[in-house]
């Protein structure tokens, strides 16, 4: 038994504020972005060498010339070690700048590949506590240099690509509902669910979810809304004879969802409403369906839900979002 | 707590791509095999511990944001409910143990 009860993590950073979806999604895309980032985009390809016979004294003034702190020595094309300023002064110290530079060099070489991702040499360089690493290609030949400082740098640039990216993308959407007038407009996304297609179980969710979010939805309201999309296509896959329709409607204060199959339709939807009651087979329970909360959920989800069923021609289930202090693409709504 | 601090001392297998487990902060846990009450009952940067281990696993996993999936009693999921974790950036996690015990350590670890 402990009796003293470990620091949470905010205790120990002290951040101000619990960590909201948001920055979660911002922390998450940065990691990605590293390891999209390979390393040959972000070294540096024109890089200064040497070779061993040169004296360190001139290897010195190359260094202070081009205000850099190390430099691969080459010989006959093939990389044979680096000298860095740390190994001059240990010459200067001894008075050995006329030496040539074979004799300080160090020739254990720490490398990564240029196809590597940024990751692989952010571990190095925590690993080897090194300022610089030499990039090379599959045979061992020089292809540049990399630093921490360029690894930041690249990172901050692909952040700035990424975010304009996503950000190009979402002011599209989100400035539907301003640039095209009419006195009701309505955006209408039609998924086609085929029954039993438990491969693709959750891809028309996840895009409606993203298709919100691009159209300025608040976080909470694209998760609500990519809750009850879920429940309903799963019931779409699980329980119809053919598939069905999953159909999603955006206006500025409403968001409809609705799904659409022809059968077998239900007996008695007072009791599918209840919790826990469910139709599924033994074998769709086992991966974890068929919980009988499906309808249950999506009623916690959505402001308001409709389900008209006959047995023998099919059901139509209706759940409605209404999002009455903000309009989708975050504006106030006029009063 | 960080989920590096926990994979190492959970001793649990990761299933899918590397990544620096440290910046990813997680808060509490749900452990359940039902799939809607997952749905209903995990948070956002939650655990979610289950013997489920099918591609379905995913699609919940990645609608909910959870901070990874920790799969219990070795049940393996399948090389396409991987390749479909890494397209999500839903993270996958191993061990032989119960769920019960996952939760109790977690418990003990002051992930409440």
């Amino acid at each position: 038994m402990t009796t003293t009860r470990p620091q949470t993590e905010q205790e120990k950073f002290g951040r101000h504020r619990p960590l909201t979806d948001l920055d979660a999604h911002e922390i998450n895309r940065i990691e990605e972005l590293s390891y999209d980032l390979k390393v040959r985009e972000v070294m540096i390809q024109h890089i200064i060498t040497t070779s061993p016979e040169v004296p360190l004294a001139s290897a010195l003034e190359l260094l202070r010339v081009n205000r850099i702190s190390g430099l691969p020595v080459i010989e006959e094309g093939n990389l044979v070690g680096v000298i860095s300023l740390e190994d001059i002064v240990r010459a200067l110290q001894k008075n050995e700048l006329p030496l040539p530079v074979k004799n300080y060099m160090s020739t254990s070489l720490v490398t990564v590949k240029a196809t590597d991702s940024v990751v692989e040499a952010i571990k190095t360089f925590s690993e080897k506590r090194l300022g610089r690493l030499l990039v090379v290609d599959e045979n061992h030949n020089l292809m540049g240099i990399i630093t921490k400082g360029d690894i930041t740098r690249g990172i901050l640039l692909a952040v700035q690509r990424d975010y304009k990216e996503e950000e190009v993308r979402r002011y599209r959407a989100s400035h539907l509902f301003e640039d095209i007038v009419s006195d009701r407009t309505t955006l209408v996304l039609r998924y086609d669910i085929k029954a039993g297609d438990f491969t693709h179980g959750g891809n028309a969710s996840s895009n409606i979810k993203r298709a919100l979010l691009r159209l300025g939805a608040d976080f909470q309201v694209a998760r609500r809304c990519g809750i009850a999309a879920y429940e309903a296509e799963m019931n779409l896959i699980i329980h119809t004879t053919h598939g069905g329709i999953l159909k999603l409607e955006v206006e500025p204060h409403k968001i409809t969802l609705s799904t659409n199959d022809d059968g077998p339709g239900i007996d008695d939807v007072q009791k599918v409403l209840q919790p826990g009651y469910s139709t599924a087979t033994d074998e769709v329970r086992a991966m974890g369906f068929g919980a009988g909360m499906g309808l249950v959920n999506i009623n916690k989800c959505v402001d308001k839900m409709e389900i008209e069923s006959t047995p023998g021609k099919g059901t139509k289930l209706v759940m409605r979002i209404f999002i009455p202090n903000e309009t989708l693409n975050g504006k106030k709504a006029s009063p | 707590m960080n989920l590096q601090t926990i994979i190492d001392q959970l001793q649990l297998t990761i299933l899918t791509e590397p990544r620096d487990f440290t910046s990813i902060i997680t808060q509490g846990g749900y452990a359940s095999d039902l799939l809607s009450c997952v749905m209903a009952g995990a948070k956002s940067n939650n655990l979610w511990i289950t013997l489920q281990a099918h591609l379905n696993i995913v699609a919940v996993a990645s609608m909910l944001d959870v901070a990874a999936v920790i799969i219990t009693e070795n049940a393996q999921p399948d090389e396409a409910t991987i390749n479909k974790a890494n397209e999500q950036g839903v993270i996958l996690l191993s061990t032989h143990k119960f769920s019960y015990e996952i939760c109790g350590t977690l418990w003990e670890m002051n992930i409440r």
